[in-house]
């Protein structure tokens, strides 16, 4: 890539676009690039409708790229692309991004979608020895969670915040991080919206990690 | 278009083009559009019954549906330097600030373009309510025009709170307004966008308007950077420069760069070094801006020694290099810190 107006979109066949929870999706596509976990793609529809960036949700290999999203009802993309139909075509830009991982034991920490970038990297494996901590409304939305209850056991920790059960912790991320002691010579990621992130952010410093240890990945 | 609470529209913040076209719906003679729009953008009025080359016919009839669409001020913090911070309602009852700065021979104006804000720079006080919603343009302009000193403004900066490139659209629109013959006239030179570079609306800023552009840079390090600003994983500041570079810049357009000095974080001879390299070839500035801390960050302000051995360093290399001066420290004028305190009030 040049420049990013050189950052041409390819017209990319759908294969599946399933819809996981009420209003969560996932969109899944042949691999026509290589890409390292923890990147983005742009989607987009029609060249009217401004493409938004979405993390890839498959692993470096995978003959297939998924992404998760959820259908905002007052956006302009989402309404549209959950529509769409295996055999449908869908504009996909080429990857890019430096969200990457490459430490062992890692403290991978996201909200709702924002666990995509840690499914590429744990599918891609990498973060060896990983701890995740998931965070969601509803246990509809954890996503993935066979594959993390298998890859992760006792290192996959979920956080409900809207419904209760013995299986995960009840609360949100943020009350979960506050409750535990967290080691101030591992490396933290972030994804999820903006405040989660900065609030998990801030509670981290707070009880002692170097805010260079922490990095983060935000929804725009 | 943005509808009051009685579901009326409002007038002020439309473009002429929609104008034309509310005057076209209602059966008006074509240069209606530009009568309203001299009401709006020209004159100091604030309903449309004052709109008086309209007929009463007219206006009764555009009250039915629309709002001149003027909101005042809900607070205003004055400082002893004669900065003054003003707090908005927003349509969603979300708080934005704008703050007013008065100088010997200029005043500017500092407006917000979000309430909140999604980018999550470890230094914002605004990133951490969280992002609320975008401004329409009325409500960008609103702050312009609903204070006090709107007649003394010299110059606007987009700088408040929020980023401006994630409300393109909407930003793109009060810009028209205020550079447009039908609208305020002013020239470009006098208005500035500050972003941390979303490389795609940026270009398309660059392409669409010729008002000034400054970037959030406060780092040339990519890995340093990212610490500081989660944008960088995307956006990196090198793209962001090199797409600058590769612009067709307006002859009188400006470009600056914005850097909040870190003590021992971003403010060494490696840093200088870098930066000196980074803007090679580029007409620029460099603002270098104090930093005032902010609750539960770990970052301090560099002391004002080292701020001047940099900005002597950079200038030295041939960067043009200058500090912003302090503003409304006792008001908090730094954006975000008012409307954080607002909303705790509405929260608790």
């Amino acid at each position: 890539m040049n420049t990013w107006n050189d950052l041409k979109y390819k017209e990319i066949i759908i294969v599946d676009n399933k819809n996981l929870a009420k209003d969560a999706y996932i969109l899944t596509f042949k691999r026509i690039f290589k890409f390292i976990a923890g990147q983005v793609v742009g989607l987009g529809i029609n060249t009217l409708i401004e493409p938004r960036l979405y993390s890839i949700a498959s692993g470096e290999n995978d003959d297939y790229v998924e992404i998760l999203y959820t259908e905002k009802t007052d956006g302009k993309l989402t309404p549209m692309l959950s529509l769409l139909k295996a055999g449908d075509e869908i504009l996909v830009s080429s990857p890019f991004g430096s969200f990457t991982e490459n430490n062992d034991s890692p403290i991978l920490i996201a909200t709702g979608t924002g666990i995509a970038p840690f499914i590429s990297m744990l599918k891609s494996g990498k973060g060896r020895n990983a701890i995740l901590v998931h965070g969601v409304s509803s246990p509809d939305y954890f996503y993935y969670a066979d594959y993390l209850e298998k890859q992760l056991g006792d290192r996959y920790i979920r956080c409900c915040s809207k419904s209760h059960s013995n299986h995960y912790f009840n609360g949100r991320v943020t009350q979960y991080i506050q409750e535990h002691q967290v080691d101030p010579n591992k490396k933290y990621y972030l994804c999820g919206v903006a405040e989660m992130v900065v609030d998990t952010r801030d509670i981290l410093i707070s009880k002692g990690i170097p805010y260079r240890n922490i990095l983060a990945e935000i929804y725009f | 278009m943005k509808q009051d609470l009685k579901g009326k529209k409002n007038l002020y913040g439309l473009a002429f083009s929609e104008l034309a076209s509310i005057v076209k719906d209602e059966g008006l003679p074509a240069f209606t559009a530009k009568q309203i729009a001299d009401w709006l953008y020209k004159k100091e009025i604030s309903s449309i019954s004052e709109m008086t080359n309209l007929s009463l016919k007219v206006r009764e009839n555009l009250s039915e549906k629309y709002e001149f669409g003027l909101t005042p001020f809900t607070k205003v913090d004055v400082s002893s330097d004669g900065t003054k911070k003003y707090l908005f309602t927003t349509s969603n009852n979300k708080f934005v600030e704008a703050a007013y700065i008065p100088e010997t021979e200029r005043a500017t104006l500092c407006v917000s373009t979000q309430a909140g804000c999604k980018m999550g720079c470890l230094f914002c006080m605004t990133g951490k309510q969280g992002f609320q919603g975008h401004l329409s343009t009325n409500e960008i302009l609103n702050q312009f025009r609903s204070i006090p000193e709107f007649q003394t403004i010299s110059n606007l900066v987009y700088m408040g709170m929020g980023e401006p490139f994630d409300n393109l659209d909407n930003v793109l629109s009060s810009l028209e307004i205020l550079t447009s013959e039908w609208g305020y006239a002013w020239s470009p030179k006098r208005i500035t966008v500050s972003s941390i570079g979303i490389i795609p609306s940026m270009i398309t800023f660059l392409e669409k308007s010729n008002c000034n552009l400054a970037i959030s840079l406060h780092n040339p390090f990519d890995d340093e950077r990212c610490q500081l600003m989660p944008i960088q994983n995307v956006y990196p500041i090198q793209e962001v420069i090199a797409e600058i570079k590769r612009a067709d810049l307006g002859r009188q357009q400006r470009i600056s760069f914005e850097y909040i000095m870190f003590d021992g974080v971003n403010d060494t001879d490696r840093h200088v070094k870098a930066l000196v390299k980074l803007l090679s070839g580029l007409k620029c500035r460099i603002n270098l801006i104090r930093f005032h801390s902010i609750p539960l960050t770990p970052l301090k302000g560099t002391p004002e020694a080292r701020i001047v051995k940099f900005r002597d360093a950079l200038t030295s290399k041939g960067v043009f290099t200058t500090i912003r001066a302090s503003r409304g420290q006792d008001i908090q004028a730094a954006c975000g810190l008012l409307s954080t305190k607002e909303m705790g009030k509405n929260n608790s």
